[in-house]
């Protein structure tokens, strides 16, 4: 095994792209996420644009309903799994060790190996595109709708195996950081002295490791129907087609709340910021998260209204699904009390933020319309929903993701977005965004289902598809917009470590942070520990205006850079590539994915000093 | 910390899939039913095996911490010896079932039962590869007390897929061995 080790020499260079594609430190991983779900929100906002593009007028045949139906797939598949929950994990990962008060994560090279994992999996779906067989079925892929007599190609194969592969990247990351927060903090950091980003963080983090698992066996089922001749959703062998609907939703609702929680955190860190206040109602916050994560899991029906599950069923999902809202109306209250009579700055990452709470309360009531079983009835699959999913997923995460991306760019860069770029790149989205998501509740509500490719101009819907369609083109200006205005960055001068004056540990270090993070592990008195130092040393007439000093490097002992966790991960892509192509690259990758696991046991996390 | 969150995890995964046969349980629209393949007694054995496994792990967990190194490697291979036992039960059963008409297309019991028992073998030997993995560390003398929490989560793996195996036991075989045919009329 001595030998094994030996082949793969440990790496020494942190320059280049074998130091970006060996690195373990969290701050890297971090970009890498970061600039991976860029990439993809442009490929999944393209593809929206093509289906808007479509809708523009009636009767349109720019392209035809099967077309479509991979368009509207991909779509959904790609913004959730590859642009909003990465950039939650590049979120999880750059701030939650500083923010902690820690050098790295629990397991950096597992942190690794959940990017690269994530990253193969999110390729393996797009290689449907290339060779010409697109997953077609719609985020929620219903069966029977998936089975072979339906979908002849190997579209939704593509689509389980990229699931399946990115599932197993989710777990290992959400697992990382459950092990990070509960073991990794700065000595006194209690559980209720983490600032609120840590806590949903965390929340969400649970939620992934107890959610993905179920979706895990409806794809392994749905993959066996397909391949292995199986008939677990195929009725006419005895299977239940529902069944696909109880797993999906059992995952797929703890699933919505792994994408709004990170951007809830978000906001929570940057409302007292820009207010000038401590965060109201604290704990309120915190118990309210940890509700919300377990209520979670009791709502699931909902998504199932019309399936015809009995009054019985649809009565107790109405009524947990409107006791749900109560928890997120808290944290509504708890951040307007924030706001209240402080010395509000509107910064750009401000603004997005407040754009959050007002997108969020749309989509949160458009929420409570259809948790109404009656009402649902109407309301179900027309762009209604598409309406309210867009207000919550856009309005709310993605606002969110935006607010914190401006936030916390200085302490990645130690370089400022700019604020006027940033403001008009807040406009266009907020006034983008309503225009195209709006009218689609009238759209809705006017009896226009989702996912038709196409429209008789008899209905009356063209005017408002083609509001919807402008609104298009202005978000896309937002976003060339934000492109422009991160691509500018590279010639702005410095700021100093803390240009926000903001309150948690992440701002006492320099920026960009050296790679140990923290000279000294700080320790800690309370919430908003930067907050208190600063106060101290302003009482004492000696205000705080450095960051910690920067020490030699090489008397911090860090993990080092690793080879294995992207070889064991290629492996992992091999094993998911060949149930697409050749069962024999399944054991090739189970056999590279074996020796990853083997170089990586007899690895040391560190390598001796004298290679530093 | 890591090793339990995981179990965690595969609770949930475990659980989804005896969830699917429990649902699909009665409902296969042709035979082979259950009560014309199971065989309670031949199942019982290799269970007695798995859970004499676990005894072995704890020994093996014993003499890491006395720092016995022969005892280490020992119990090591007994444990992964008596899994393997249990996997060739395993592959026996699955054989004679193939045999006797039950596959994984033929119906939902089939499907169901070879899924959620394949998923648990595959367990079962991962904790075996595993296993002799450590035993060739004990051999090389690099597992001892200092290196404890690794035999101790390697334990905490195995004891898990055990009990795993309990529920899977009471419910397929002691529980739903007998069914005979459709429960229920198809679509009632």
């Amino acid at each position: 095994m001595a030998a094994i080790t030996g082949v793969l020499a440990r790496p020494t260079s942190y320059a280049g792209i074998w130091g970006w594609m060996t690195t373990v430190d969290h701050k890297r991983i971090a970009v890498l996420y970061g600039v991976t779900a860029v990439i993809f929100l442009l490929i999944g906002g393209v593809e929206a644009g093509f289906l808007r593009m479509q809708l523009a007028s009636a009767d349109n045949d720019f392209m035809g309903p099967a077309r479509f139906n991979q368009l509207f797939t991909m779509h959904a598949t790609t913004m959730i799994f590859m642009v909003i929950m990465p950039l939650s994990v590049s979120f999880f990962n750059f701030v939650v060790p500083l923010a902690i008060g820690a050098r790295d994560v629990a397991f950096p090279r597992l942190n690794a190996l959940s990017y690269w994992i994530f990253l193969f999996g999110a390729l393996i779906m797009h290689m449907s595109f290339l060779v010409g067989q697109v997953p077609d079925a719609g985020w929620f892929s219903y069966a029977n709708l998936t089975e072979k007599p339906f979908s002849i190609d190997r579209g939704l194969d593509y689509w389980a195996i990229g699931l399946l592969v990115m599932g197993a990247a989710s777990v290992a990351g959400a697992l990382n950081f459950v092990v990070t927060i509960i073991n990794m903090r700065a000595p006194g950091m209690s559980m209720m002295r983490m600032p609120v980003f840590v806590w949903m963080t965390l929340i969400t983090s649970i939620l992934l490791v107890l959610a993905f698992p179920v979706i895990t066996v409806g794809l392994i089922e749905l993959t066996m129907d397909r391949n292995f001749g199986t008939h677990f959703f195929i009725p006419a062998e005895g299977g239940d087609p529902i069944l696909w609907q109880h797993l999906f939703w059992v995952f797929g609702h703890p699933e919505v709340y792994i994408l709004i929680l990170p951007a809830m955190g978000i906001v929570s860190e940057i409302f007292p910021v820009f207010s000038g206040k401590p965060l109201f109602g604290y704990p309120f916050i915190v118990f309210s998260g940890i509700v919300i994560g377990i209520m979670g899991w009791a709502v699931w029906s909902h998504h199932m209204f019309t399936v015809g599950l009995g009054p019985v069923a649809n009565s107790v999902f109405t009524i947990t699904t409107m006791l749900i809202a109560v928890p997120t109306g808290v944290k509504i209250f708890n951040w307007i009390g924030t706001l209240w009579r402080g010395a509000i700055e509107f910064t750009t990452a401000m603004m997005f933020a407040l754009g959050f709470i007002a997108l969020f309360i749309i989509g949160g009531l458009s929420g409570i319309s259809h948790a109404i079983s009656p009402s649902d009835f109407q309301q179900q699959d027309t762009y209604y929903i598409v309406a309210h999913i867009h207000y919550v997923l856009f309005g709310g995460s993605i606002f969110g993701a935006f607010a914190g991306l401006y936030y916390w760019y200085p302490k990645l860069t130690g370089k400022m977005l700019d604020e006027t770029l940033g403001k008009l790149n807040f406009w266009l989205m907020f006034i983008g965004m309503n225009l195209t998501f709006f009218p689609m509740h009238f759209l809705g509500l006017n009896g226009m289902p989702r996912r038709i490719y196409t429209y008789t101009a008899e209905f009356g819907w063209e005017n408002l598809n083609r509001l919807a369609s402008l609104g298009y083109i202005v978000l896309f200006f937002a976003f060339l917009v934000f492109i422009y205005n991160l691509w500018q960055t590279r010639n702005s001068r410095r700021v100093s470590h803390d240009p926000w004056d903001a309150l948690g540990l992440e701002w006492s270090i320099a920026s960009p942070p050296p790679a140990y993070n923290f000279a000294e592990i700080p320790q800690v008195e309370g919430l908003d520990q930067y907050w208190i130092m600063k106060e101290r040393a302003r009482a004492a007439g000696t205000p705080l205006t450095e960051p910690e000093a920067l020490v030699d490097p090489s008397s911090i002992h860090m993990p080092s850079p690793s080879y294995w966790p992207i070889f064991t991960a290629v492996g992992v892509a091999l094993i998911g590539g060949g149930l697409l192509s050749h069962y024999a690259i399944s054991f090739l990758g189970g056999a590279i994915a074996m020796i990853g696991v083997i170089g990586w046991g007899n690895e040391p996390a560190a390598a001796p000093s004298e290679h530093h | 910390m890591l090793m339990w969150v995981f179990l965690g995890s595969d609770c949930l995964f475990f659980g989804a899939l005896i969830a699917t046969y429990m649902v699909y349980r009665g409902q296969s629209l042709v035979g082979p039913y259950p009560i014309d393949i199971i065989s309670v007694p031949v199942t019982t054995i290799s269970t007695f095996v798995l859970l004499m496994s676990s005894f072995a792990m704890v020994q093996a967990l014993a003499a890491t911490n006395a720092d016995n190194k022969r005892g280490i490697v020992g119990w090591l291979l007994a444990t992964a010896f008596l899994g393997a036992i249990f996997i060739g039960f395993q592959v026996f059963e699955f054989n004679s079932f193939k045999n006797e008409g039950l596959t994984l297309g033929g119906n939902l019991f089939g499907a169901s039962f070879f899924t959620l028992t394949g998923f648990h073998g595959a367990h079962v030997t991962l904790g075996i590869i595993w296993l002799l993995a450590m035993a060739i560390m004990a051999a090389k003398g690099r597992v001892g007390p200092k290196t404890a929490l690794d035999v101790e989560l390697l334990g905490l793996y195995w004891h898990f897929v055990d009990i795993v195996w309990i529920v899977i036991f009471t419910l397929l075989y002691l529980i739903g061995g007998f069914d005979a045919g459709p429960l229920v009329p198809p679509g009632g």
